[in-house]
């Protein structure tokens, strides 16, 4: 499955019904130097939309919210010493957590990647 | 500002505006016993001259530490800070910058903090320290909302033999949040059982050291302890020259540090203001509430510091702050850094030598008296006697005679079976003959 995008910059990738979320490239780009991540704990439950993580850069820090509800199974360890991940390797290394969904559909309405692109495209 | 009253009308449309009948109804929820009725006992009006003059003769009734031999301690010092301190903060580069935030134009500021947190890191033991809190008690209770923030759990223990003014400040700061501590019971005798409280829903213990009493111990288990169930341990330090002297509370494994710095650099003033020190371990320093200076190279790679790890709410993290805690105590972290650097090391640990022979000379000395028994095993420069009278009534004859004699613990706890208990401190103010004063007056009076 590919990614999906929200309008908040958070991309899923689905797996069975495991979803790993991050931010995207443009997120990033945005965001400056990540200097510090908040991660959830795992085994907290989330509702959609709920706050996810804190990303700290050195001009802003800002909420990462989660685009599926369910219970927070990993999360990436690794940031906590390389928190840049997520400005080199947002859409891999540089994950936040891996939720077990508790409803699929709601990835449904995410946009694709082009999609997202062309929304991206509208906000510069 | 001049001064405008208000018209009789002019408050009437204003009450009316609120919605109340009159400016009593505003005060209603303060307990009528609580509220002056009527005036003060004051004239209505006086000269300049005669203002001065009146408060000249009130200010001449104070017993002052400064022209009278002190004894006083628990939590508030007095030692020599030499004369440089005061006169470098006062100028007014230091005295009247306002939040430092600008790197371009405050390096001295600057530079004044990241010393001052290399200070606080190498006599505290830990790795990093941040620009100052408010006190050592407010200090206290950011130590406890920062461990809940580590460890994710809501539970603190609390020392019985903590400062009763910090275990205020903290009860006092964590009631507003989800966050609650268990308040142990203060102890003469022997050391308090953490073990049965320590469990996995314990974010941390918080403990003195040397302790209310003056006690001093080695909680180098306790922090084993507690790293076992994955809690963190705070030790508290309130009187900061005692880190000339004892082993840090870096070594014994604790993970934040809560610190009192008046004894550095800044006076007695009545309580305040004061400088809170925090350190911890690096691993930590996201989580620490405050302002953090560090050192960086500007673009012609020239040493340089700005503020940065700035977690509070008027920087980047706005409402999702670490802390409620909006500023630093400045000027005095300013006075502790410029007297530290005057001590330098062997200036410190020198000056905590003398404070402790002096205070191991005295407690003999006192120990000796009929009726006075230091109850200390353990100290540095403050013990505990137990009087064979009451200690607020030794100490009000005592300051009869012109000694501050000390503090009797029955005025910090009120609730507890302490009457006969005195504190004393004994610092490198206290000159051979206060100490004689001190040691016959007590011989007088019991």
């Amino acid at each position: 499955m590919a990614l999906k995008f929200t309008e908040d910059h958070e991309w899923v990738l689905l797996e069975g019904n495991v979803a790993t979320i991050g931010v995207s490239n443009y997120a990033q780009e945005q965001l400056g130097d990540v200097v510090f991540v908040e991660v959830p704990e795992v085994g907290s439950d989330l509702s959609k939309g709920d706050e996810l993580a804190v990303v700290e850069s050195v001009k802003a820090a800002s909420e990462v919210y989660s685009p599926v509800s369910g219970a927070v199974v990993a999360v990436n360890g690794e940031l906590e010493d390389a928190p840049t991940l997520v400005n080199e390797d947002p859409n891999g290394g540089g994950w936040f957590a891996k939720i077990e969904v508790s409803d699929p559909t709601e990835i449904d309405g995410l946009m694709d990647e082009d999609a997202y692109k062309t929304y991206i495209e509208g906000l510069d | 500002m001049r001064y405008m009253p208000h018209t009789a009308d002019e408050r009437a449309i204003m009450l009316q505006e609120i919605g109340v009948g009159s400016v009593d109804d505003l005060f209603v929820d303060i307990p009528a016993e609580a509220r002056l009725t009527g005036l003060l006992d004051l004239p209505l009006h006086a000269s300049e001259m005669d203002v001065e003059k009146n408060f000249r003769t009130l200010a001449g009734k104070n017993l002052s530490p400064y022209s009278a031999p002190c004894f006083l301690g628990a939590g508030a010092y007095q030692h020599h800070v030499p004369s440089v301190a005061d006169h470098l903060i006062q100028r007014s580069e230091f005295l009247t910058a306002y939040t430092p935030y600008q790197p371009e134009i405050s390096q001295g500021t600057l530079q004044a903090l990241f010393e001052f947190q290399t200070q606080v890191a190498l006599i505290t033991g830990m790795e990093v320290a941040n620009a100052s809190m408010y006190d050592g008690a407010t200090s206290c209770a950011e130590s406890v909302l920062m461990a809940c923030r580590v460890t994710r759990r809501k539970k603190a223990i609390l020392s019985g033999n903590l400062h009763p003014h910090y275990r205020d400040v903290t009860r006092t700061t964590l009631q507003f949040t989800e966050f609650e501590a268990t308040e142990l019971s203060p102890t003469l005798e022997g050391q308090e059982d953490f073990e049965a409280h320590i469990g996995k829903d314990i974010a941390c213990v918080v403990v003195q050291n040397p302790d209310f009493f003056g006690r001093v111990q080695d909680f180098t288990d306790l922090a084993e302890k507690c790293h076992d169930a994955g809690a963190l341990l705070v030790v508290v330090v309130n009187e900061i020259v005692s880190l000339g002297a004892m082993m840090s509370p870096g070594e014994m494994g604790a993970d934040i540090v809560a610190g009192e710095g008046q004894s550095i650099g800044v006076p007695l003033s009545f309580g305040g203001p004061y400088v809170g020190l925090l350190a911890t371990r690096q691993k930590y320093v996201r989580q620490m509430p405050g302002r953090l200076c560090g050192e960086t190279v500007d673009q012609d790679g020239q040493r340089g510091f700005v503020l940065t790890l700035s977690t509070r709410e008027q920087h980047i993290r706005r409402e999702k702050a670490t802390s409620n805690i909006c500023t630093n105590a400045g000027l005095c972290s300013l006075a502790f850094t410029v007297h530290m650097s005057l001590l330098g090391e062997t200036g410190f640990t020198n000056l905590a030598k003398i404070n402790h022979s002096e205070a191991a000379a005295t407690a003999e000395l006192l120990n000796a008296l009929e009726g006075v028994e230091v109850i200390n095993d353990t100290f540095f420069n403050e013990f505990t006697l137990r009087l064979s009278a009451n200690a607020s009534d030794v100490v009000e004859k005592l300051a009869a005679k012109g000694i501050l004699g000390g503090v009797p613990v029955s005025r910090l706890l009120p609730d507890a079976e302490v009457d006969n208990l005195l504190l004393v401190a004994v610092t490198e103010t206290c000159a051979a003959d206060d100490i004689e004063k001190l040691v016959s007056a007590l011989k007088e009076i019991l």
